[in-house]
């Protein structure tokens, strides 16, 4: 359990985190967004005990995070941004260095040495230089290194930066698997991976806490919410589509030549639209339920435009 | 504990790296030009090794200052601060740890001078415990330039800005006892200030044990000196580490 009060800090004159409050619960997998600089990996940088904060407290599991640091660290694996790693050490060297320092010791250290390894699927590059690897690997062995004394809180911060897509599915899966019992907090700017991975979203803009909530709601906010775009394969007459019951609007592409169509506030619309279809013989050739679009909403969160 | 495994993790990067070699190598060849062609190994007819001691501060001005700028310096610009210090480790073991992997390298390139000791009693037959009380001496005086060091190294992401801070201030540490130092002070402070000033030096304290004495006070003097800058590393370190 994470319980986080008024949490600030300033840089100079900066403020990178400006009276941030939140609970944290086991169990759930909570993504930070927000745009570059929002203060996400400032409040990780916090939690992880990196940074003292200016002012606020961090409580977890009933402990102090600056006072009872060196204490919480051992059950909180945390992979910083950009996964800074020992460059001029082998895999193997690195992830037994780490092992050494989170106190593994005789079998359980071989087993959780193992256990990662695999689940991070490491043994080709075991004894390669971590300097020469991709920066896929080097994501992969931050993630080991975070993972390898099976902790209770995991932070990650970027987890999927600069991962090409099946590795994004691979790092999303194994935090999926982790999950359990535990917290895992995951800082990102893509919006896709919080409703992949995530069961709750914070988006922080400017040190404070502007959403908090599951991504479903999320995309409840989005104008896109349960619209239908349609497309026809040759031109008809559309003008009726706008009176359906419940459409507040319509709206066409020009270049695609896709129709939108806009419920009003919290009304189904799938129903009258398709019924208005086959009534009119439309020709209709594609017909899509939109859930919602996360960029629009976390535009208009963060800026307070856009959608 | 944990200070021996850090220890472990950088004394393994100073050889993965060519950092020791080149130190080690550098520091040999040197106290050979040193010691024979600048202190008259020869031409003394004596057989100890005070012209080999003799040269230690000069070298360990730059060497120490150059194997031990990366310590803090290359962990702030990689960003491997972060990982380090949201481990289970407190400032103080990191500290010691770093001291400790660097202390032994010095030690290494000590030690790998012994064919000169060898030389010295295959020609006469000089007082050996003179040459290992200057041994533990000099590797004692290389621990404080490497304290005072590994601290400058805290001081700055940049490797560079790391070596002329640490050189600058281990030259203080050297000359403060040298005669032209002493001079310019004689002129006007008293004595009081001239032998204050004078006690500061490496040189005034490592002379009797390059001579092979092993004095408490000069013992004492090395150790604490090493310790309070081992001690403002981890000041500096707690207060700058996120710079």
């Amino acid at each position: 359990m994470i319980v986080v009060n008024n949490l600030s800090r300033h840089f100079h004159r900066l403020k990178a985190v400006d009276e941030l409050s939140f609970t944290i619960k086991p169990g759930e997998i909570v993504g930070f967004l927000g745009p570059n600089g929002a203060g996400k990996s400032t409040t990780m940088k916090m939690l992880t005990g990196f940074l003292e904060p200016t002012s606020g407290s961090i409580e977890i599991n009933g402990q102090n995070m600056p006072g009872e640091a060196k204490a919480l660290q051992e059950i909180i694996g945390y992979l910083p941004e950009g996964a800074p790693l020992y460059g001029d050490m082998t895999v193997f060297q690195f992830l037994c260095f780490i092992a050494g320092v989170r106190g593994l010791k005789g079998k359980r250290r071989k087993a959780r040495l193992q256990n990662v390894i695999e689940q991070v699927e490491l043994h080709d590059v075991l004894n390669r230089q971590i300097d020469k690897l991709s920066k896929g690997f080097r994501h992969r062995i931050g993630l080991a290194q975070a993972i390898i004394h099976d902790p209770d809180i995991l932070i990650l911060d970027e987890p999927t930066d600069g991962l090409d897509p099946n590795q994004k599915h691979e790092v999303r899966e194994l935090i999926k698997k982790l999950s359990k019992e535990k917290i895992v907090i995951i800082s990102t700017h893509i919006l896709e991976e919080v409703s992949a991975v995530c069961n709750r979203a914070l988006i922080i803009h400017e040190g404070k806490k502007l959403f908090d909530g599951t991504p479903y709601e999320l995309q409840c906010r989005s104008r896109y919410h349960q619209a239908i775009t349609l497309h026809f394969s040759y031109a008809a007459d559309i003008s009726g589509l706008a009176e359906i019951d419940g459409v507040e609007e319509m709206e066409i592409d020009r270049e695609t030549g896709d129709i939108t169509l806009f419920p009003e506030p919290g009304k189904l619309i799938m129903a009258p639209v398709t019924e208005h279809v086959s009534h009119f013989r439309l020709p209709v050739d594609k017909f899509t339920i939109e859930t919602g679009r996360l960029d629009d909403v976390f535009r208009e969160i963060t800026i307070g435009k856009g959608a | 504990m944990h200070s021996l495994t850090i220890a472990r993790r950088e004394f393994g990067s100073f050889f993965a790296t060519p950092i020791a070699y080149v130190y080690i190598a550098i520091f040999l060849v040197l106290s050979g030009v040193c010691t024979f062609f600048m202190g008259d190994f020869y031409a003394r007819g004596q057989a100890d090794l005070l012209p080999f001691f003799e040269f230690h501060p000069w070298l360990y001005l730059f060497l120490v200052p150059a194997i031990a700028m990366r310590s803090w310096a290359e962990e702030k610009k990689s960003g491997t601060i972060e990982l380090l210090m949201t481990l289970p480790v407190s400032t103080t073991q990191t500290v010691i740890g770093k001291f400790l992997a660097c202390w032994t390298i010095l030690g290494l390139a000590l030690l790998m001078t012994t064919p000169l000791w060898l030389t010295v009693n295959y020609l006469g037959s000089p007082d050996n415990g003179i040459i290992v009380a200057a041994y533990i001496g000099t590797w004692l005086m290389s621990g404080a330039f490497l304290a005072i060091s590994q601290c400058l190294s805290a001081v700055s992401r940049s490797q560079v800005v790391a070596f002329v801070l640490s050189v600058v201030v281990c030259f203080i540490f050297v000359v403060s006892g040298s005669d032209i130092v002493i001079d310019a002070f004689k002129n006007w402070a008293n004595n009081l200030v001239v032998d204050t000033v004078a006690s500061f030096s490496f040189l005034t304290h490592f002379d009797a044990m390059a001579k092979g004495v092993l004095a408490a006070s000069d013992v004492a003097y090395f150790v604490l000196v090493t310790a309070s800058w081992l001690f403002a590393s981890v000041i500096i370190i707690d207060e700058n580490k996120a710079d």
